[in-house]
């Protein structure tokens, strides 16, 4: 995701918190974009600057849904569950996904190319069903076309052309 | 000389627009002298998407469903020589004085756009699009020609009421807040759009996000607070993009910042990323989330017009609600009442969704009917199936039928069938669509999404969730209907936040006007809907199976019999309905009946 709160690397946020109140989701989230994930070196590292006990960290990051405490596979699949989708067949989206890269909901893949992930809703309802893989969407989705697309992103992956968990 | 507008919303990119604006990006800068091409937000059209408009020769002319090929074509025939395409992808067109045509003019033409005045018409990007369009004047106003209370009065008179579900009259939330003395006070701006099926907000920070930060910076005026936060869903980058864009910008104008245009009024803001709860849509979970910590609701009195972010008085509203106030405060408090209903005055946007022919986002003044919505906007359902139930409020909302669909959409009519009006997400539903499954994803939804401070809401919601996947299941038993609606009470009467209090909604409504679905459900082991797959069974259709063998490879208990090039058949005995041949089959030729 391309916003400028984000150009500041993870240290650089370390390095400059003041002590100001509220910044701890933040340093979290730039965590999360510099390592792909939140390991548990980062949680140490901000509970020592921030003096937030660890305990208390972790529980922010296990409350909300963006945080993840595994590594991330290379391609990070989003499938919107959202209401529009379901009443347009996100069910069976969901069930050809799980198929296609062989992992469930939650699930990174072996070869550690797909990550598989469910979203509330992406916001764009009006071309359900709907995912996201990194940062590109894909709408109006059918198993068929869905295949493809997956297809596609594997050849890519082992191509090693593109691509990089964010 | 004409000017080319690519449509660059979520929606449109995710339609495939950037290639078309790349492709026009080639053609501009080889032709310099013909064009001019820009970008806008989302129009609403998300149906026809990617949208191509061409601005010129005293009018605006919309394609629709553009390829990077038809934008060539576009390019050559009307961008250089002025000769307009008139077929089926010319989807809108505006004279100068007025007059539409295309295809899809009816959606825009009974719409009245307040809120979405910009969207799709300017490019978000640009601070003076929004100034020649007429932004900033409202702030202008507040600041040069207004006294903090005259702002309010105008806010009360105007009788906007807020447009974030609860309908909260905006000018006596203010009051409230300007009542308060603090050290500090804080607007804050929630579009942790949470509701699936909501994309109102997304659009209005993608298409114009000055309108929301002018309505917040007058809002910090009226009730004498220095700092805004606007909290964005983090699964929203375009529209956080976009929205710090549109700060730096007003930053370097002199509309944030030390002494306002010289007032001597002193306003700044920043954006805070949401981390992905949906309880955070709740002010105090909010503000909590704001503050670093979990976003669980408090509990209220002290309410947050006394006691808000980090316990200074605070005034929280939706981004509808502020993009708003810019256009009350310039056009005045009698023009926004002359729109929309007595009690409910103003209009309201509704993204709409689900299986309407047009799926897009409408803006109507309040008391339009659900009829008007659904098919004189939205064109009715897709396939030209049976209308069943609108759903609208989302998880907290509940489903009206299509028998009532004449209700108004205002914020007396709609509760009165027991849904919400919330944040303005449609979703339509045909005649495919199981309600008991419908209100089983909702809980499903709700339950994880329970902070789990309160009990009842926390284990009251898992309770419901397993009676409803029981029944979807064929498992239910008749006590079950008792059970659910017993536990609906008591989850509304012992949960502290509205997530609690609404989370029956979708259960209540459906037990109300589907009743007869539930028991077919319990009784008959039917899903009359053909929707949930234990009560169905999985048919290949003859007209469409080509004899590929690729459901039959894919079956994992080998029930698919055929020959390549024949017909296969699936045997019910062995079937265990695990959806393998749905998802496998190329020609959608397998169905569940």
């Amino acid at each position: 995701m391309k916003t400028a709160a984000k150009k500041e690397s993870f240290s650089y946020r370390l390095w400059r918190y003041d002590g100001a109140p509220g910044e701890l989701i933040p340093l979290l989230q730039s965590a999360q974009e510099h390592f792909g994930y939140i390991p548990r070196r980062a949680i140490t590292y901000i509970s020592g600057v921030t003096g937030i006990p660890e305990s208390d960290i972790y529980g922010v990051i296990t409350f909300y849904s963006q945080f993840r405490l595994k590594p991330m596979g290379k391609f990070v699949v989003r499938a919107c569950a959202g209401t529009a989708c379901h009443v347009s067949g996100a069910k069976s989206i969901i069930d050809t996904i799980t198929d296609e890269i062989g992992v469930e909901v939650g699930d990174t893949s072996e070869d550690g190319l797909f990550t598989f992930l469910t979203v509330a809703c992406i916001g764009c309802c009006s071309l359900a069903p709907v995912i996201m893989v990194n940062d590109d969407t894909h709408g109006r989705l059918t198993p068929a076309s869905l295949r493809k697309i997956l297809k596609e992103y594997r050849r890519k992956g082992i191509a090693g052309s593109e691509g990089g968990a964010k | 000389m004409r000017t080319i507008v690519v449509g660059m919303g979520t929606c449109g990119l995710s339609a495939g627009a950037q290639a078309v604006y790349d492709k026009l990006k080639e053609l501009a800068e080889a032709n310099p002298e013909d064009c001019e091409l820009t970008i806008s937000g989302c129009i609403g059209m998300c149906f026809r998407e990617p949208l191509v408009e061409i601005r010129g020769d005293g009018r605006r002319v919309f394609y629709g469903e553009v390829s990077p090929e038809s934008a060539e074509n576009i390019f050559s025939e009307h961008v250089q020589a002025g000769r307009p395409i008139d077929d089926e992808h010319l989807i809108y067109g505006v004279e100068n004085d007025g007059k539409t045509f295309g295809t899809e003019a009816n959606f825009l033409d009974l719409q009245n756009r307040i809120v979405l005045r910009n969207c799709g018409t300017i490019n978000p990007d640009i601070i003076d699009d929004y100034e020649n369009a007429g932004g900033y004047t409202g702030l202008k106003k507040a600041l040069t020609e207004m006294t903090p209370a005259e702002i309010i009065q105008t806010m009360k008179d105007s009788g906007l009421r807020g447009r974030g579900g609860a309908g909260f009259p905006t000018g006596l939330k203010w009051s409230f807040a300007a009542a308060n003395d603090g050290e500090k006070k804080f607007v804050v701006c929630n579009a942790d759009e949470g509701d699936p099926g909501a994309f109102m907000d997304r659009s209005v920070l993608e298409g114009d996000p000055h309108a929301v930060v002018e309505g917040m910076i007058i809002c910090g005026k009226a009730i004498n607070a220095g700092f805004g936060y606007i909290y964005c869903r983090a699964e929203y980058p375009l529209a956080i993009q976009r929205l710090e864009k549109a700060i730096a910008a007003a930053r370097e104008k002199g509309y944030l910042g030390k002494n306002i245009m010289g007032s001597g009024f002193d306003f700044e803001m920043k954006i805070k990323q949401g981390a992905g709860a949906f309880v955070c849509g709740e002010e105090t979970a909010l503000f909590a989330s704001i503050e670093g910590e979990r976003g669980m609701p408090r509990i209220r009195p002290p309410f947050p017009a006394e006691k808000g972010l980090w316990q200074y008085p605070t005034n929280n509203n939706n981004v509808e609600t502020f993009a708003n106030v810019p256009w009350i405060i310039a056009n005045g408090a009698d023009a926004y009442k002359s729109v929309g209903t007595e009690k409910s005055p103003g209009t309201k946007v509704f993204a709409l969704a689900g299986k309407v022919a047009k799926g897009g986002l409408a803006e109507v003044p309040m008391g339009t009917t659900i009829e008007q919505l659904v098919f004189n906007i939205g064109g009715g359902i897709k396939q030209s199936k049976q209308f069943k139930a609108v759903q609208m409020g989302g998880p907290s909302g509940g489903c009206i039928p299509a028998d009532q669909k004449n209700t108004p959409v205002d914020f007396e009519s709609i509760p009165k069938t027991g849904a919400i009006m919330g944040s303005g997400g449609m979703v339509v539903m045909d005649e495919d669509t199981c309600m008991v499954e419908i209100a089983r994803f909702f809980l499903d939804f709700t339950q994880s999404e329970s902070c789990g401070k309160c009990t009842f809401c926390r284990i009251g919601t898992l309770r419901m969730l397993e009676i409803l996947k029981r029944v979807t299941r064929g498992e239910g038993v008749p006590e079950d209907i008792k059970k659910l609606e017993k536990l609906s009470v008591q989850i509304k009467e012992a949960s502290l936040c509205g997530l609690g209090q609404t989370a029956p909604n979708p259960v209540q409504t459906t037990l109300r006007y589907y009743l007869d679905e539930y028991k077919a459900h319990i009784e008959q082991k039917k899903c009359p809907a053909g929707e949930c797959e234990a009560l169905v069974d999985f048919i290949i259709l003859e007209d469409k199976c080509v004899g590929c063998t690729l459901c039959a490879r894919n079956c994992p208990v080998d029930a698919i019999s055929g020959k390549v090039k024949e017909i296969h058949k699936i045997d019910q005995d062995k079937c265990v309905k695990c959806g393998k041949c749905i998802t496998s089959c190329n020609f959608n030729a397998v169905v569940k009946r």
